[in-house]
């Protein structure tokens, strides 16, 4: 199959989820996911917290292992692959977690051209010029290259973890809220980075935003997980006329509605 | 008759679990060190953190187990006029016993927990989730090296404790006790068998490789944040140690039981 060829319709999505459950112990997390992934789209999922937007980027990785369904990368069934076939698999995607996950034993460049020498055996001062110029374009001085991830700010350690996440140019991006945790200036510039990684670059993204504006700068596509399943999906366009009332009480952040929250009020 | 039963089996049921999750990751870990690619410099850093900066602490440890073994068997033998006997039993305890078990109960109590600590700390805050996307297997990076760098820098680091050791002795008897310096060097190497400091090594080897097992296999398993990792740095210190000393018997038993 050539890859060059534009996205036909009937082309096979990059990734296919079908019927995906996930639950620890007694807490099901997710209970029958189904969401198709084209090639060179950027959906962004969201959803309360909690709801197992982490869990379903994990298992899509083959971090967590599903209960049952089936999750399919180019065509291809990885829930059962062998440690080293999905290793094979896994060289497709780049991952940016919710809480960065920096080796906190290397310093910064070193974080970022983990995957060049590592995976693909670059060599090291190779390696670290590209990690430079990935340092740039995710706004952060070349010079914080030689710091250590413990000397970092939380909006730094989140960069770098882009930039870590975008060295080895994967095919298939997952970005764990990109921008939680920075000033609005560099939230847009990330979330610009992101659009363009997509858009011009032609990889697959999947985000997990909690803020609306971003998630609309950043996606061609949405959709919405709640209670273990994918309630509405849909281009990003239609957001505000979905008719879906979850979507709707979830994009205003009105506390009234279809969403079921375990609060009790004991201020009233 | 019910109640007892009960927990008994539970814990055999954990104990044989148990078992056999470490002799699975034990076998995993070995296989990665057989095969490429091998991370020179990962197996280098962790053979000076296990051998060089616990140079002074096994040195230390080494020397007065030296000086107290020459002082103690002197007080004992002069009741029966053995005091000659001194540096035999120098030589021969520090390099088949003591070398090897106080320089491993010193690094267990070093390496272990720091090696749980470290990749305990790497578990819980997603790094090893991190080192698997960037498809790097936990296994031949964080596990590999450490086993390698363990079997190979014991068995230097006793070697060191039994030169250190006999020193102590030396001194004592000499400064001390008042033996003849070229009498009692003279005895020292004629007791000095080969056999003795092969067998000390040999269980170096095993001790290098129990404690690193044990550091990876409990930081490797740890969950639920820093208190996990706490855990999982006690559990590898104190399993480390009574398995080092359990095997301890058995490879005596091996060489000189006959
Ligand atoms: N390793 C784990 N072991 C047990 N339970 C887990 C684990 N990881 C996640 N969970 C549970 O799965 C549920 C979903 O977690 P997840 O991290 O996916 O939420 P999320 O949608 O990403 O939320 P947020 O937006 O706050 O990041 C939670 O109830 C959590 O307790
Ligand atoms: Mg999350």
């Amino acid at each position: 199959m050539s890859t060059a060829e534009p996205m036909a319709p009937d082309a096979p999505p990059k990734i296919r989820i079908r019927g995906l459950k996930k639950a620890f112990g007694s807490n099901v997390v997710l209970d029958g996911v189904d969401l198709d992934i084209a090639a060179g789209e950027s959906l962004v999922v969201i959803g309360g917290s909690g709801t197992g937007k982490s869990v379903l980027l994990k298992c899509i990785l083959g971090l967590l292992t599903p209960d049952a369904g089936s999750i399919q990368v180019d065509g291809e069934e990885t829930v059962g692959l062998s440690e080293r076939e999905m290793d094979r698999v896994r060289r497709k995607f780049g991952m940016l977690f919710q809480s960065a996950a920096l080796f906190d034993s290397l310093p910064v460049w070193e974080n970022v051209a983990f995957g060049l020498i590592q995976g693909k055996r670059a060599k090291r001062d190779e390696a670290r010029k590209i990690a430079a110029r990935r340092l740039t374009d995710v706004g952060l001085e070349p010079r914080v290259g030689e710091l250590y991830p413990a000397e970092l700010s939380g909006g730094m350690r989140k960069r770098v973890g882009l930039a870590r996440a975008i060295a080895t140019d994967p095919e298939i991006i997952f970005f764990d809220e990109p921008t939680t945790g920075l000033d609005p200036i560099m939230g847009h510039i990330i979330d610009n980075l992101i659009a363009k990684l997509t858009s011009k670059l032609g990889a697959t993204g999947l985000s997990i935003t909690h803020d609306m504006a971003s998630a609309r700068r950043i996606s061609t596509r949405m959709a919405m997980l709640y209670k273990g399943r994918i309630v509405w999906d849909g281009p990003t366009a239609e957001i505000d006329r979905s008719g879906n009332p979850y979507v709707e009480q979830f994009i205003n952040g009105s506390a009234e509605g279809p969403i079921d929250i375990p609060l009790q009020d004991h201020f009233a | 008759m019910v109640p007892v039963l009960q927990p008994l089996g539970r814990t055999f049921l954990a104990f044989l679990a148990v078992t056999g999750r470490l002799t699975l990751f034990a076998a995993r870990g070995l296989s990665h060190c057989a095969r490429p690619p091998f991370y020179g410099r990962s197996i280098l850093r962790q053979m000076i953190d296990i051998g060089y900066y616990s140079l002074p602490v096994v040195g230390l440890t080494a020397i007065f187990t030296g000086m107290v073994l020459a002082l103690q068997s002197y007080t004992g033998f002069a009741r029966f006029s053995a005091e000659s006997a001194i540096p035999n039993v120098v030589v021969v305890s520090i390099t088949r016993e003591l070398g090897p078990v106080l320089a491993g109960l010193m690094v267990a109590g070093r390496i272990g927990a720091a090696m749980a600590a470290e990749i305990g700390t790497m578990r819980v805050t997603e790094q090893i989730d991190a080192l698997v996307t960037l498809a790097t297997n936990p296994f031949k990076y964080l596990v590999a090296p450490r086993l390698i760098a363990g079997v190979l820098t014991l068995p230097v680091l006793v070697l060191v404790a039994d030169i250190i050791g006999i020193f102590g002795g030396y001194l004592v008897s000499i400064y001390k006790l008042g033996f003849n310096p070229s009498t009692y060097l003279k005895n020292t190497l004629e007791f000095l068998t080969f056999e003795d400091v092969f067998s000390g090594l040999v269980k170096a080897a095993v001790f290098g490789f129990i404690i690193t097992l044990m550091g990876c296999y409990h930081g490797y398993h740890s969950k639920g944040g820093a208190q996990g990792v706490g855990q999982a740095t006690t559990n590898a210190v104190v399993s480390a140690s009574i398995l080092l000393l359990s095997f301890n018997y058995i490879i005596t038993e091996l060489f000189f039981a006959r």
